[in-house]
């Protein structure tokens, strides 16, 4: 049995895409915000430990859709105003920047709690011994804690970029052109509702089939040294 | 911010976050009853038992809710026998499409959740019920059960929580809860931030309430106790 496309096969390879390109720059910012915000939790500084849980807890209690919404629509003013101070008058945010704003504000909450728990993990000794060798604090968390870190914290990021690739649907309220996006525009064209919602379906299952592949690897490899070959 | 303009409109947003509250009471209860079978089939030894709830959990996992929702709202349109069914008046309205998939979709995670709670269960209890002449079927429902309601509740309650934020999809199909409403305020004022923000205020609140209900909850079926050992 072969499905009829109507010739949108290729417009939906190409938002399938912008989907992996988007999931992937919000990964990124993502990941940088939840290890700051991790930092910031465990610091000893009070300021920066409340700056630290009101991220994480402001952040996850607004649904994604509101800050797509809310970053996409909200910014007009704020984003013209910084385009006019810098000699640009018609400055805008795209829907692609906008969407990677959003879902890298809202995976870094998340992760701000993978990336605590992972820190909390490391036994107290290692940094102590770092200490007595007298490495600066930096290098005692680049050398000691991150390398550690990545293995306990991978499962947890493995589950939030399952959540990420899917979040990204939301993405088409805005109007970027990923799969869901694509998938709207040829229903618009050919009808036939269910057959391209299904086949996007399917495009989206076949991501987070490759994603938990590659999390597999990723974590087999970040495991070596620690369970035994047989 | 300009608070006049958000208390004017406030009676309206908080009839938007009432239907976005019974969406997600209606799917939260629904899913867990549709979730209890599927939960049970799915943590079976037999592979036959297992393998349809796991397609199932798999696919409603593996696909965002947007698209699900608009499978079912706009997709089933598509085949002349649902349109001629006695369902079609209830296939047709966005409400009941909202909550039917918002229901298959937090039903698959929470077959999920009760499945890790059922093999969670020390194996010795159940093996005591079954020592003390209890048929399987009782033991399922004195043991088996009550023991994974009290290890699952913290993940049920995560899950709550993901739907009530999940359920601001159902503004996609033109259903006007919190978000939906927010968003045909704007269009009539023009605050963006100041009706955005607004919006994310009263679903921090709703949030924070649910939270601190569930921790009675917990305290209540006295889930602490039940824990340590």
């Amino acid at each position: 049995m072969t499905i009829d496309l109507y010739g949108f096969g290729p417009a939906l390879a190409a938002g399938a895409l912008m989907t992996v390109k988007l999931a992937l720059t919000a990964l990124c910012l993502g990941l940088v915000l939840g290890l700051l915000g991790a930092l910031a939790k465990t610091s000893p500084f009070k300021p920066l430990r409340w700056l630290g849980g009101a991220y994480s807890t402001l952040v996850r209690g607004v649904p994604e859709l509101l800050w797509v919404l809310l970053i996409y629509f909200g910014s007009v003013n704020l984003v013209r105003a910084i385009g006019e101070y810098i000699g640009m008058p018609d400055l805008t945010l795209s829907a692609f920047a906008a969407g990677v704003l959003a879902l890298g504000l809202c995976f870094g909450a998340y992760a701000t709690e993978v990336f605590r728990g992972a820190i909390l993990a490391i036994p107290k000794g290692h940094r102590e011994a770092g200490m007595a060798l007298g490495l600066s604090k930096p290098r005692i968390f680049t050398k000691l804690v991150l390398p550690q870190m990545w293995r306990i914290a991978l499962p947890g990021l493995g589950n939030l970029f399952m959540i990420l690739m899917k979040d990204t649907a939301l993405v088409s309220v805005i109007g970027l052109e990923e799969i869901m996006r694509q998938a709207q525009n040829a229903v618009t064209f050919a009808k036939h509702p269910f057959t391209f919602y299904m086949v996007a379906a399917v495009m989206y299952l076949g991501l987070t089939v490759l994603a938990m592949g590659t999390m597999h690897v990723l974590e087999k490899r970040a495991a070596r040294g620690f369970v035994r070959r047989t | 911010m300009e608070w006049e303009v958000i208390l004017k409109w406030l009676p309206k947003l908080m009839q938007g976050a009432t239907l976005t509250l019974e969406l997600t009471a209606v799917s939260v209860l629904a899913g867990l009853i549709v979730a209890i079978p599927l939960g049970i089939a799915r943590s079976s030894k037999l592979w036959y038992v297992r393998s349809l709830p796991y397609a199932y959990i798999f696919f409603f996992r593996g696909t965002p809710l947007l698209i699900q929702l608009f499978l079912v709202y706009y997709g089933l349109a598509q085949f002349d026998v649902v349109r001629e069914s006695a369902l079609w008046p209830y296939l047709r309205s966005p409400f009941w499409c909202a909550i039917i998939t918002m229901t298959l979709h937090t039903a698959a995670y929470i077959a999920e959740i009760l499945r890790g709670a059922i093999q969670a269960i020390p194996p010795g209890e159940i093996e005591a019920a079954r020592a003390l002449g209890m048929s399987r079927f009782k033991t399922l429902v004195h043991i088996v059960l009550p023991r994974a309601a009290r290890i699952g509740l913290p993940a049920y309650s995560n899950e709550v929580i993901l739907m009530l934020k999940a359920s601001s999809l159902a503004s996609t199909v033109t259903l006007l809860e919190l978000t939906g409403m927010t968003r045909t305020i704007i269009a009539r004022n023009y605050q963006t931030v100041d009706m955005f923000l607004a919006a994310g205020a009263i679903y921090l609140i709703m949030s924070f309430v649910l939270i601190q209900g569930f921790k009675l909850l917990e305290r209540w079926l006295r889930v602490d106790a039940c824990q340590g050992r």
